[in-house]
């Protein structure tokens, strides 16, 4: 868990150029914060795609998923089972 | 169209510097190349840059009335100037020249300060009174003309460009502001009288600012955007009263033909040299050009920008048009490289950071202008802001009316409608799309909704500042600054008059006429005439119901309806395209110039101290490692784009010398 938490943490602040990693909280969205537009989620889902193996179907594209540290990392668990 | 500049005294003793007005007009010398002169006295020196295009033989400024005590330094054109001068001649004003710059001087005798309601036009003037010591500076109604200010060693420095200010006074302490830098990432501009300089201000559109004795007297407004109230069936009689049209949309129709028509003649006829046209393939310049060629219908030549990247390109709608009006047609082609070549001589003439590479097209286009021998050049400016066509309006009203029931999924699914590409993305990028725009819902009522989605964006690159830049802006909201100068009347127009109202004072301003318009063009001297914000023309658009203007979500429906037959079916039926060029892609590519990196190093950034290095080094390395296929984010593109420019405005303005030019003047009166 905290592996995966600090990859992606990682991934968002360098991605993302955000300047102040201990500013990053884990349950905010990053929409709202506008570090990640609409665009930038397709980063995202690259990221996971590609760092965890895992294959982002079309219907789990959708914020509960991927718009908060949290949120990434609760999904990839669950998809790694 | 020329470039003005001078020195006023305040405290100072000693008589203004001829030295310092020189290289003043010397640094404006691209607005003016064609004549230089200048006028000095003990407590006042005015200088001035000529490009020729009224009064070839006897325009020469400065110049003065009669007795030789009121002075005037103008850049711009006053299109309504032979019916004014009729005016003043029947009040018994003698005339010595053809000039509309002589109609200002006699209009300020007979009217003072209200002579600047009466002028349609586009304008900066200055104005000194020697027996009266009052000195004047005026500007036109949206900023077409720039004009800027600043105070240094007891003595008021003004000029159209703050390159001459620099200039004219080496010894000042030259920083770029905090808070210029987040105006700049919030609304995509500086917006006036804020600057990107600390202490340099530009006199805001529409305003008047008077001095005398060296005592600052006042800075009012003598017009800005007025909307009929939604309350009340007539218009307060107050500053730029705004009638209701009460017409029907076919009345609505007509009567914008004529207004439009009346304003591309004038702007053909008041010029005594050849006027030329853009097309862009859009509706807007489409229009102006088809009224133009009817005004001359042989020999009248048209311009168009082509993109090298077939995303951005307009040919196919650019050519039809050339084959239906007949023009002698002109073309640059400009690729990404281009782009990046010219940038830093963009942003000279920018003089502020910007977020898109947008202008530096249109000055690669302004240069085929002035290589083809053409002085004067029509364009479709302002046509979006005062009917509506952006999509930010439409994207507007489907907020709010999706803020009536923000449950609704299918209101949410409007956005579809203005967003086409949204049906063809990933289910990601439509839920996230609905989560971004339907942030806020709660506040649809309220001033600034509408720009919300893009300033709040842009407002999140802030965290790239530097931690000084941070420290220097702690408790500095630039949103909550320029809301709370919002006019009394806001709240009693209907929302599409509300929202365009945020989209003239801030982007039109400051950007489209500036970074993209008057500074693209006077670059390669080139004037551009705007048939859109005649003073007519924007009364009449203000006064206009909102449905007529944005019709459900149809933009620009009464323009459409003029269009019908002026431009080709294709042109009348296209979606809307908003103008735009290759952003980040266009720095990252293999031959790329060498100051790119030099501006984003390490090293550059530790020396403008505007940004942190840490996090731009993180988000340029992942620039560099896209493919050149790739698209980058909107935020991703604002970034690079905004970084590399202001320091390149750090660069040019801060750490290199002022221009110490001296052009050959032709007109010189000193009484000393």
């Amino acid at each position: 868990m905290s592996d995966i938490k600090e990859k992606v943490r990682q991934f968002i602040v360098s991605n993302f150029y955000v300047a102040d990693a201990s500013s990053l909280k884990d349950e905010a969205s990053l929409l709202d914060a506008g570090i990640v537009d609409s665009t930038g989620v397709l980063e995202v889902i690259n990221f996971i795609e590609s760092e965890f193996g895992v294959t982002v179907d079309d219907a789990e594209m959708v914020p509960e998923n991927l718009d908060a540290v949290n949120h990434i990392v609760a999904f990839v668990q669950k998809k790694k089972g | 169209m020329c470039g003005i500049a001078g020195i006023i005294n305040l405290d100072a003793s000693a008589p203004p510097s001829r030295d310092a007005l020189e290289v003043m007009a010397g640094a404006l010398e691209h607005r003016g190349p064609d004549e230089f002169g200048l006028y000095l006295d003990r407590f006042a020196g005015l200088a001035h840059s000529r490009l020729s295009i009224i009064d070839l033989s006897t325009g020469q400024q400065p110049l003065s009335n009669e007795d030789g005590t009121l002075w005037i330094s103008f850049n711009g054109e006053i299109f309504n100037y032979v019916e004014l001068r009729a005016e003043l001649e029947q009040l018994g004003h003698r005339f010595r020249t053809k000039s509309d710059t002589e109609v200002i001087v006699h209009a300020w005798e007979a009217w003072g300060e209200a002579a600047f309601e009466r002028m349609n036009g586009q304008w900066a003037v200055a104005l000194w009174d020697s027996k009266t010591h009052t000195f004047v500076l005026a500007r036109d109604r949206v900023g077409v003309r720039p004009l800027f200010v600043m105070e240094h060693a007891g003595r008021l420095y003004f000029a159209s460009e703050v390159k001459a200010l620099f200039a004219g006074a080496p010894s000042f302490s030259r920083q770029l502001d905090p808070v210029g830098l987040d105006e700049t990432f919030t609304f995509w501009t500086v917006v006036p009288p804020q600057s990107i300089f600390k202490g340099v201000r530009e006199l805001e559109p529409g305003h008047v600012a008077v001095w005398q004795h060296g005592r600052f007297v006042h800075d009012v407004a003598f017009w800005r955007p007025m909307y009929p109230s939604s309350e009340t069936r007539s218009a307060p009689d107050v500053l730029g009263a705004q009638h209701r049209f009460s017409g029907s949309l076919a009345e609505a129709t007509e009567a914008l033909s004529t207004a439009l028509e009346n304003a591309t003649r004038l702007r053909m006829v008041r010029a005594d040299v050849p006027v030329g046209s853009y097309l862009s393939g859009g509706l807007d310049s489409s229009v102006v050009a088809a009224l133009a060629s009817r005004a001359k219908p042989s020999g009248f030549k048209t311009f168009s920008l082509r993109f090298a990247d077939a995303e951005y390109d307009e040919t196919p709608y650019q050519r039809a048009m050339v084959q239906r009006l007949g023009t002698e047609h002109a073309e640059v082609v400009v690729s990404r490289q281009d782009i990046a070549e010219v940038f830093p001589k963009v942003i000279r003439h920018t003089e502020r950071p910007i977020l898109r590479t947008a202008p530096a097209p249109l000055f690669l286009l302004s240069k085929l202008v002035h290589d083809s021998g053409i002085k004067v050049v029509l364009t479709g400016e302002g046509s979006d802001e005062m009917l509506a066509g952006y999509d930010l309006f439409r994207e507007a009203r489907v907020r709010r009316f999706w803020a009536r029931q923000p449950q609704s999924k299918w209101r949410a699914r409007l956005l579809e409608r203005l967003y086409p590409y949204l049906t063809r993305s990933p289910v990601s990028q439509q839920a996230l799309t609905r989560q971004f725009f339907g942030r806020g819902l709660e506040r649809a009522k309220e001033p600034g909704f509408s720009h919300e989605p893009r300033w709040g964006g842009t407002h999140a690159l802030k965290r790239l500042f530097a931690p000084d830049v941070a420290a220097a802006l702690q408790g500095f909201d630039a949103r909550a600054r320029f809301l709370a100068t919002l006019p009394p009347e806001f709240g009693s127009w209907n929302f599409l008059a509300q929202d365009q109202y945020l989209e003239v004072r801030t982007l039109l301003s400051g950007y489209l006429l500036s970074s993209q318009g008057d500074r693209m063009l006077m670059g390669n001297s080139v004037e551009g005439r705007f048939p859109f914000l005649d003073r007519e023309v924007m009364a009449l658009a203000n006064s206009l119901p909102a449905s007529y203007k944005l019709k459900v979500l149809d933009e620009k429906h009464v323009l459409k309806r003029v269009a019908k037959d002026l431009v080709t079916k294709e042109i009348l039926e296209r979606p809307k395209q908003p103008y735009r060029a290759p952003d980040a892609l266009s720095f990252i590519g293999e031959r790329r110039p060498a100051y790119v990196d030099e501006s984003m190093s390490e090293q550059a950034l530790k020396d403008s101290g505007l940004f942190a290095p840490g996090p731009v080094g993180q988000l340029w390395k992942k620039c560099l490692t896209r493919s050149n296929d790739e698209q980058f984010s909107n935020t991703d593109n604002m970034a690079v784009v905004g970084i590399l420019s202001a320091q390149l405005v750090h660069q040019q303005f801060i750490k290199e010398a002022p221009s110490t030019k001296r052009p050959p003047f032709k007109t010189v009166v000193v009484k000393l």
